[in-house]
């Protein structure tokens, strides 16, 4: 594909016409609480775009990432919009390997200083100076510092580049960090989720060709858009919490009458995410309407939050000092007790027999 | 911290810290208070039908003869915000889905909405009742820091619960970390306030009925 | 003279027990019990709730038997108790605090107030802090043998009265008899004919009695003022005579505290249990009533309410008997609201009545509007008590307000309508 074709001219050749392109885009525009009027902008400054560059590095990830994004549903415009940008280095999909695609990757680098948006997918290691985990010899933590560098901003794709993920679940044994750990002087948009959602990175790709600037962020640096509400909120079974009617079991008849799986283990009342209203596999289901509750992935550290099928109010491992508090507790009141006693005794010793004289001063 | 952070340590860590403190805390002041001991009544008792310890422990939950009618704020909103409490923190589903994973005891719970309005009420009954310490010549003259300060340690946790809930104020992580916090100064803060009434209650009424019960006098 | 501030707190640390922590952890300054005081609900004075009245003992206990407490005290964070603040508090535990016991039946966690208030007076008498009238009587009671002063050859020569006027023989120092008879000076000076009527009773129900020439007198100031060892030093006069003359039973007169003192705190001041029954003279009488041997030539027209003496009957456990034998007595009685253990207080219990200063007596009028107010409810015109003390105080205050209110006792009332 040649670098100076627009999206429009290349989705013609393809034979996808305008009209379902402006649908996209208007469909686009209303999940990401735009407004109408947006679409058409979008649709023609998208339609003019030219291809940036995108460099894709990936550090200590599952490819799960990728796999969300590139199998979601083709053919799509969230595929054309993989086809429009000018994806320079992306280990799996890359048909070079090797010195050529090294090769690929520094020439990107060199070619578009300043101009490139860099894709980081996993986490980075940084124990033992990063040599966890190292590409053509040299460690992710190098390689990310190299390529910020030139960036014009980084988009952290998935819980691990976006919080650590996985492998900073505890005991954190490669010392994983998220990419905003490392980097602190570019914009960072931090699309978690384990996967991401594929249009929740389409659009901000969008809203990046359209606008030149990156999507408004939360607190955790995510596109307030896709994760203002919580699962929770959104949820379908929404009305039997309310109601107070819970599944017990994954087998039982509460579970089978499709009822709240708060009391299962559900993490979507703290789970910021758009996966109750975009859903998965082109928009057939999200993981609450198979009968499973949110893990809560889109969330830092949501590998160590206590448990998967524990419920929300349920902590982790409350007793565990229990033990010795009662010991020390029953300890601290018998020293007390011996004290006191001592002093009643000291007190009763110290008793003269009272006479008159005593009465008065 | 981020939000989700505060979350995993108040239920985590947070939780484990607060739990063992009071029971520390608890341990400590009770052995502290009645290892004092205190001397055997000599003089032979005299029986009486419903006069002992037990009787007073359960009959000084209603108000004496002529009681009510001089401090109804006290009875009525006294009863309204104990029974209010009771029925927010034992019979909310998650509440109760907590003593489950703790102890493995399980009881049916109410309806949200039911929650949510004896949680409305309650609060304003605290409200009241704290209008009530500042205007009764009594409460006002008694009045501590302390008894401000249990105030908040009970009215906070209804509170953010309540907010975290209705998914008012801050986004539900947060105050539901908020709401678990308060939990948790309430517990660490419990056994060194007047709260810890919520214990030695029943010995002090024990007491007062054996005093009596020995004389023949139900009280 | 001896007392001392440190004397006061070594007594309040030596009966400070785990009732008293207990109490103390679990108050919530609710303030109810200032709801049950007459002093707080005819002032409105909120410094007499019953709870602040108990700020002294609170701190010592505080201080001396919890480690924060301690840790306070020894880094000087702790206010300490001193000489002025129990000078001070002196008018709250004596002059306002008559110990009737109604805060201890109010109070919502449980609290037995009284009982702290009398662990109180413990500190407060050996600190020198009792108001000089409490001190006086314990004094002529430990020194005279009795509140009034008086002397055995008085009260035989009451005695030679009595027989003449009764026709009965009043037994004195009979050994082996069932009961020995106490009395209140008070009775043997104002009302002789309570021997007579005892006599008279005692003959018809074929009981053996007698008086005893060493202890005749029944009232302990001791326990007023609050000090053990006094109160023990009089009570142990009783003691050693019952034993002595080896009666079965004491008989205790109306008197509220008393009976208090002989039958509740009599043998927990000698450290063992008496070898003899302490019986109030409205339970024998009861007893005798239930029997048929107590039966009425007639009966009191005027309808009549009751007064409850606190010490007999919410602090004392003689819960039936005044009502049972009232009634056997009267035409019409019309009980108080507040009747029974939830009585309010004539105002001069707990000693107070022996507190002559101005401030005191005008206090004690205050408070005794609560029973003027009760009195007036029923709106009768004759009220009966039993507690000699209850009487005196009743009457100053009938006679400080002009109240046309006619005071009588229930022994009394009863003799004077018996069969002969």
């Amino acid at each position: 594909m040649d670098k100076e074709e627009t999206l429009l001219d290349h989705m013609e050749r393809e034979g996808m016409s305008r009209r379902t392109f402006l649908k996209y885009c208007a469909s686009l525009a209303s999940l990401m609480a735009l407004p109408p009027s947006a679409a058409a902008a979008m649709a023609e400054a998208l339609g003019k775009a030219k291809r940036p560059s995108v460099i894709w590095l990936p550090f200590q990830e599952c490819t799960g990432c990728t796999e969300s994004i590139t199998r979601s549903h083709t053919p799509s415009v969230e595929g054309m919009i993989f086809d429009m940008i000018s994806l320079d280095y992306q280990e799996t999909l890359m048909a070079a390997a090797g010195h050529q695609a090294e090769e690929a990757l520094h020439n990107a680098m060199k070619d578009n200083f300043g101009k490139y948006v860099l894709i980081v997918d996993g986490s980075v290691a940084t124990g033992l100076d990063g040599a966890y985990s190292c590409i053509a010899g040299r460690s992710n933590l190098d390689l990310l510092k190299e390529a910020a560098k030139g960036a014009a901003a980084i988009v952290a794709l998935g819980s691990c580049a976006a919080f650590g993920g996985i492998p900073k679940a505890n005991p954190n044994p490669t010392g994983a960090v998220a990419v905003s750990d490392i980097i602190k002087d570019k914009p960072i948009v931090n699309i978690s989720g384990c996967p991401p959602i594929p249009v929740v990175i389409t659009g901000v790709l969008a809203h990046y060709l359209t606008f030149g600037t990156l999507p408004e962020l939360d607190g955790l640096g995510r596109p307030k858009a896709f994760y203002g509400e919580t699962i929770h909120d959104r949820c379908y079974r929404r009305p039997f919490y309310d109601q107070g009617k819970f599944a017990k079991t994954f087998d039982d008849e509460g579970a089978r009458k499709g009822w709240c799986l708060f009391e299962l283990g559900c993490k979507g009342p703290v789970t910021y995410n758009a996966c109750a209203t975009t859903k998965w596999n082109d928009s057939t289901s999200f993981p609450i309407e198979s009968g499973h509750g949110c893990i809560g992935c889109s969330e830092p550290d949501f590998w160590d939050a206590g448990g998967f099928y524990k419920a929300l109010s349920t902590p982790a491992n409350p007793l565990k000092y229990v033990g010795a508090a009662a010991a020390i507790g029953v300890a601290a009141g018998a020293a007390v007790s011996v004290a006191n006693r001592a002093s009643k005794n000291a007190a009763k010793a110290a008793h003269e027999k009272t006479q008159l004289t005593d009465l008065e001063k | 911290m981020n939000e989700m952070e505060l979350l995993t340590w108040a239920r985590g860590p947070g939780l484990n810290i607060a739990i063992g403190l009071f029971i520390l805390g608890m341990l400590w002041r009770l052995v502290e208070i009645y290892t004092l001991g205190r001397k055997k009544d000599l003089a032979p008792a005299r029986n009486a039908p419903g006069a002992s310890g037990w009787h007073t422990v359960v009959r000084r939950s209603m108000p004496p003869h002529g009681m009510l009618k001089r401090s109804p704020i006290s009875y009525i909103g006294g009863y309204i915000f104990h029974i209010g409490l009771f029925i927010v923190v034992f019979l909310f589903a998650p509440h109760i889905k907590l003593v489950d994973s703790l102890l493995g005891l399980s009881w049916p719970g109410l309806p949200s909405q039911v929650i949510d309005a004896v949680t409305v009420v309650t609060l304003a009954t605290m409200l009241l009742v704290l209008f009530d310490r500042i205007n009764n010549p009594v409460k006002r003259y008694l009045s501590t820091v302390g008894d401000y300060a249990a105030w908040m340690l009970t009215f906070l946790p209804l509170l953010t619960g309540f907010l975290a809930v209705k998914h008012l104020l801050l986004p539900y992580t947060t105050m539901l970390a908020l709401h678990i916090l308060s939990v948790e100064l309430l517990l660490v803060a419990l056994p060194f306030t007047k709260l810890i009434h919520v214990f030695t209650l029943f010995a002090s009424r024990w007491y007062n009925g054996d005093i009596s019960g020995k004389r023949g006098v139900p009280v | 003279m001896s007392a001392s501030l440190q004397k006061g707190i070594n007594a309040l640390k030596e009966v400070i027990d785990a009732p008293v922590a207990s109490f103390f952890a679990s108050c919530v300054h609710c303030g109810l019990c200032a709801e049950a005081c007459l002093f707080y609900t005819e002032t409105g004075d909120p410094k007499y709730t019953p709870i602040h009245k108990l700020e002294p003992l609170k701190r010592v206990y505080q201080q001396e038997y919890t480690l924060l407490g301690r840790l306070a005290k020894m880094t000087g964070l702790a206010k300490p108790v001193t000489d002025d603040e129990l000078e001070a508090w002196s008018e709250l535990v004596y002059d306002s605090c008559t110990m009737c016991g109604r805060c201890s039946m109010v109070c919502p966690v449980g609290n037995d107030l009284t009982y702290m208030i009398r662990k109180l007076r413990e500190g407060m008498a050996v600190s020198g802090h009792a108001p000089e009238g409490i001190v006086n009587a314990t004094k002529r009671t430990v020194e005279l043998g009795g509140p009034m002063g008086l002397k055995w050859p008085a009260v035989q020569n009451v005695i030679k009265h009595v027989e003449a006027d009764s026709g009965h023989k009043v037994p004195v120092d009979q050994a082996g008899a069932e009961y020995m008879v106490l009395l209140s000076s008070m009775e043997i000076v104002n009302y002789p004919e309570y021997i007579g009527a005892l006599a008279r009773i005692f003959n018809k129900a074929g009981i053996t009695w007698t008086l005893s020439s060493e202890a005749f007198e029944a009232t302990n100031a001791g326990i007023q003022i609050g000090n053990s060892d006094l109160a023990r030093e009089i009570v142990s006069r009783i003691v050693n005579a019952a034993e002595k003359l080896g009666v079965k039973k004491v008989l205790s007169p109306e008197c509220g505290h008393a009976y208090m003192a002989i039958r509740w705190e009599g043998p927990n001041l000698v450290g063992r249990p008496f070898k003899f029954e302490v019986v109030h003279v409205l339970e024998l009488l009861d007893e005798l009533r239930a029997k048929g041997v107590l039966k009425m030539k007639d009966k009191l027209k005027t309808p009549v309410t009751l007064h409850d003496p606190c010490q007999i009957v919410r602090r004392g456990g003689v819960l039936n008997a005044p009502e049972a034998l009232l009634k056997e007595v009267v035409v019409e009685f019309r009980p108080m609201t507040d009747h029974g253990k939830m009585n309010w207080c004539c105002g001069g219990g707990g000693g107070a009545s022996a507190i002559h200063e101005p401030a005191a007596e005008e206090l004690r009028f205050t408070a005794f509007k609560r029973k003027k107010a009760q009195i007036e409810e029923t709106g009768v015109n004759t009220m009966v008590t039993f507690c000699a003390n209850c009487r005196i105080t009743l009457e100053e205050s009938i006679d400080h307000f002009e109240m046309n209110t006619q005071l009588l006792g229930l022994t009394e009332l009863l003799a004077e309508h018996l069969e002969d």
